[in-house]
């Protein structure tokens, strides 16, 4: 008898999954021919989850969703071509090589609806990777500093990047898990070019960092902000954005930016080559601009967002904290990323491992 | 005879101490390991009804966890998938499994040990290598998706069905079928009332083995999962990575009772144990 | 006749095995010993040697050689309390040590993740109890944990099964015999649990050496195992090629194991052997 009851409770769940498969594959081939899915590709934790159901609702495109960590790893993802992506978010300096690779479409960007809401300065600032603004749209920018815990660090420490060296905060540092990034404070410390392929000059950075290996406490990149709340670590290396969710649960955090300089960032939406719906890709772009879901996005991730309406909307305590908009001061201090060749890159991700191969 | 039942009964008075000495200590050592196993579990459990965020700290009881559990598209579609695609390969690996294993108890020793050898591989390969191969091959002839991650996890189920039904037919006496066929029943009939009656404890542990197995896996679903397609596990790896999120610990809580309910009922059946036991049987 | 018919029921799965077992290793035969312009090359193979790629090598052997220890260590004498406990519900038990193992392996980690977590679980009650905390999340010792907590069960199923089988009059007779509880335990337990010791260590040791998951999420981004490497040559290093080649040693590495494991196992129970 238990045995019918377990048979007939197993058959019936096995129907379920049979159906719901069989309706899900349906749906997708339905929309498929329909021309109705959009592929998305992000950095995790980067866009607020209601805002892509909204846009599913208003505009009956199923969207998937797919998340990744470095902008090195949406670069392999991109060109292994097991994916057809139809809209990608990404760094500046990944979306230049892009760009001269012939992987990126043109598009018209300006005939957006809702184009006119970004702010100009930023568009200017991405000309130094997208000329005509014709391959890109601004998503978010910000920049990369140091996030501290004020109980455990003043801020004259901070304010430069020797304290990631500080011994006396042994296994209290956080670094991040991404090549180029871990790379800005000792090559800004050592006065170099953030984009320098000079193999000498990475060495010397990665003397530095080796140096600095025994006394960090991890390598991370979307943990940071938690781990910063908890009180796990003193100093952070973080994007300001990341800074500005920790600080929002931690009263004791606080970030600045180096007074040797840092990295500057944009990252931005383009359509790739593989894209088989652009006019959804389109609508997703255009919709991402629109005032009140810049505006969602932004209380969900806290960086800078480059839609002007957006940030007219903030108090002016949120517009002048240095960790949500970047200062003239800090803007003018900070380099931005450009493309290296395939051999730097390859170079540097070889001293990389090194660096983490040293247990 | 008597002996048996009477292990260490007609020692002296010296070895009844060191027995109730050595019981302690039995009894300590298990609790030991029984806190190391689940004392992680109990973590779990109490922070997922913990009205705090991000602190490890006691913040209150709260069920909030729960509902946004229940609310997250991300981790309801994934629970979706999991139990899809662990259903979906289960039958369909247990079916070709089990045919092929009648078919291999019938071959010669060449081509039986060809497919004993073939089916070694997926066991005996690191899952990482296994997934990686899939992949590759995978990239040049299709998008990866929904049907790259199910026939991915096919392939790593069929050998368990076919080395829990293997030993079955073995055992199975071998002229009954014959007679059956000779008294002129049909090979369906003479399957369906003399062979299925003997495997169908095997077949039924290799399904077990085959949902399990499944549910666990990682890292090959890692490798030929597509975009937007996402299991437990690859689920949470890319959340365990954005950082700490309390609706996880509900999902544990969830998951945990669920497996030990389902188990219970399995384990009360008569096959209980086999699937545990196969597992030790192919190494 | 029949016979020949039956075997027939095999062709799905010859299909199968050709399909999606022997191609996709020949794929990963063909990226490790051909350029990507499709000359023949070892250099893929080499890159082993590339410091690199050898320490991480290296890493991965020592640990996963320590979690296997400390499975073993663990596993053996709790299967044998298991096995000699004179209960009604032996079997439950058994079953309530294997239950952790039906959880799921990432909900597993994120649990050990909140133990030793700085400000964890863990490091609340020493200060509490007035000692000094510790730090083992991000070393290699969090990796070790993460996988002897991981893969024990694998290690007490095959021990405690073989255990099962040792009849209870070997033992008493020995006993009779004049031999003592260290005879009994060296001259027949042992000897007679070889093949459930050798398929415990298999079944831990080769997920250990070539996990990179656990790494990931209990190192800290600082323990760099071979699974670390060859993941990321395929996930963001767009080196499938050397990550072929270093899957190739890989599998090497865990056949060579394996036999050597095997050759301990005289009576030839453990093994492939199936029957």
């Amino acid at each position: 008898m238990k045995k019918k009851i377990i048979a007939s409770g197993l058959i019936s769940a096995l129907a379920i999954a049979c159906l719901s498969a069989c309706n899900q594959g349906g749906q997708t081939q339905e929309q498929q021919s329909r021309g109705n899915t959009l592929t998305v590709l992000n950095y995790g934790k980067y866009i607020d989850e209601d805002a892509l159901r909204q846009f599913e609702n208003e505009t009956g495109i199923d969207v998937k969703y797919e998340e990744y960590e470095s902008p090195e790893e949406m670069y392999t993802k991109y060109k292994a071509g097991a994916i057809d992506y139809d809209v990608i978010c990404t760094s500046e300096y990944i979306i230049q090589k892009l760009i001269s690779e012939g992987e990126v479409l043109e598009q018209d960007y300006a005939a957006l609806e809702n184009y006119g809401n970004l702010d100009k300065d930023i568009l200017d600032l991405a000309k130094s990777y997208d000329p005509n603004n014709t391959y890109t749209v601004p998503y978010f920018y910000g920049t990369l500093g140091i996030c501290y815990d004020t109980t455990k660090v003043t801020e004259e420490e901070a304010s430069s990047w020797d304290c990631l060296w500080d011994k006396s905060h042994a296994n209290e540092i956080i670094m991040m898990n991404s090549v180029r990034d871990s790379f800005v404070p000792a090559l800004k410390k050592l006065e170099y070019s953030l984009n320098t392929t000079d193999e000498a000059k990475l060495q010397e950075a990665l003397a530095l960092l080796d140096e600095q290996f025994p006394i960090v406490y991890a390598y991370f990149v979307d943990e940071i902000g938690d781990e910063m709340i908890s009180g796990n670590a003193h100093v952070a290396l973080v994007y300001s954005g990341e800074a500005a969710y920790a600080m929002d649960y931690n009263e004791d955090l606080a970030y600045c930016v180096p007074k040797e300089g840092s990295n500057l960032w944009i990252d931005s939406w383009f359509i790739p080559k593989t894209c088989k719906n652009e006019e959804a890709a389109l609508k997703f772009i255009d919709f991402l601009c629109r005032e009140d879901i810049g505006m969602a996005n932004f209380d969900y991730v806290y960086y800078a967002s480059p839609l002007t309406p957006v940030v007219e909307a903030l108090d002016e305590e949120i517009r002048s904290n240095e960790a949500i908009i970047p200062s003239k001061e800090s803007l003018e201090k900070c380099e931005v990323f450009t493309a290296i060749s395939d051999e730097a890159a390859a170079y540097l991700n070889h001293l990389w491992q090194v660096l983490k191969s040293q247990l | 005879m008597v002996k048996q039942n009477s292990p260490g009964s007609c020692r002296n008075r010296n070895a009844l101490l060191s027995r109730r000495t050595t019981n302690l200590l039995s009894k300590t050592y298990m609790a030991f390991i029984f806190l190391f196993l689940y004392l992680p579990i109990f973590v779990l459990i109490v922070l997922s009804f913990n009205d705090s965020k991000t602190r490890v700290e006691w913040g209150g009881f709260t069920l909030k966890w729960y509902v946004e559990c229940f609310q997250s598209e991300t981790i309801m579609s994934a629970f979706a998938t999991t139990l899809q695609i662990t259903l979906i390969s289960a039958v369909i690996s247990t079916i070709i499994g089990t045919m092929a294993a009648m078919g291999i108890s019938k071959m010669k020793r060449k081509s039986r040990t060809f497919y004993l050898g073939a089916t070694n591989i997926p066991l005996l390969n690191a899952d990482i290598v296994t997934g990686i191969s899939m992949m590759l091959l995978f990239v040049k002839f299709i998008d990866l998706g929904f049907v790259t991650v199910l026939i991915a996890h096919i392939t790593f189920s069929i050998p368990y069905v076919i080395l829990n039904v293997l030993p079955k037919l073995k055992a199975a006496n071998h002229s009954t079928y014959e007679a059956a066929l000779d008294l002129g029943a049909t090979p369906l009939y003479a399957f369906y009332k003399v062979t299925w009656p003997e495997i169908r404890s095997g077949v039924f542990s290799g399904f077990l083995m085959a949902v399990t197995m499944s549910l666990d896996d990682f890292s090959i679903t890692y490798f030929t999962k597509g975009a937007g397609v996402n299991t437990l596990s690859t689920m949470l790896y890319t959340e365990l990575r954005k950082g700490i999120k309390p609706e996880l610990y509900a999902l544990s809580t969830i998951l945990f009772f669920t497996v030990l309910i389902l188990l219970l009922a399995v384990n009360y059946h008569p096959s209980k144990k086999t699937p545990s036991r196969a597992k030790e049987d192919f190494v | 006749m029949n016979r020949i018919k039956q075997q027939f029921l095999a062709g799905p799965y010859l299909v199968w095995i050709i399909g999606f077992i022997l191609l996709p290793l020949a794929m990963i035969l063909y990226y490790a010993f051909f350029n990507e312009d499709g000359t023949f090359t070892l250099d893929n193979i080499a890159s082993i040697a590339d410091p690199v790629n050898l320490k991480a090598m290296g890493l991965s052997l020592e640990l996963g050689v320590i979690c296997t220890l400390i499975c073993l260590l663990l596993a053996y004498p709790l299967a044998m309390i298991l096995n000699n406990l004179h209960i009604k519900n032996q079997s439950f038990v058994v079953f309530v040590f294997m239950l952790p193992m039906w959880m799921n392996f990432m909900l597993r980690i994120l649990a050990w993740k909140l133990l030793l977590n700085k400000n964890g679980v863990l490091n609340t009650i020493l200060l509490s109890l007035g000692m000094e905390r510790i730090t083992i999340l991000n070393t290699p010792a969090a990796v070790v944990f993460g996988m002897v907590y991981d893969y024990l069960p694998f290690m007490i199923l095959p021990i405690y099964n073989a255990m099962a089988r040792i009849k209870k009059d070997y033992i008493e007779a020995a006993h009779d015999l004049g031999a003592n509880n260290f005879t009994v335990f060296f001259k027949i337990i042992v000897p007679l649990t070889v093949s459930g010791i050798i398929s415990g260590i298999v079944m831990v040791f080769v997920p250990a050496l070539t996990s990179f998951a656990i790494s990931e999420l209990l190192g800290g981004g600082k323990v760099l195992l071979i699974g670390n490497i060859i993941e990321e040559s395929f996930m963001q290093g767009m080196q499938w090629n050397i990550g072929s080649g270093l899957s190739f040693v890989l599998m090497v590495f865990v056949m060579i194991s394996m036999a050597i494991t095997n050759a301990f196992d005289k009576d030839g129970e453990g093994g492939t052997a199936v029957w």
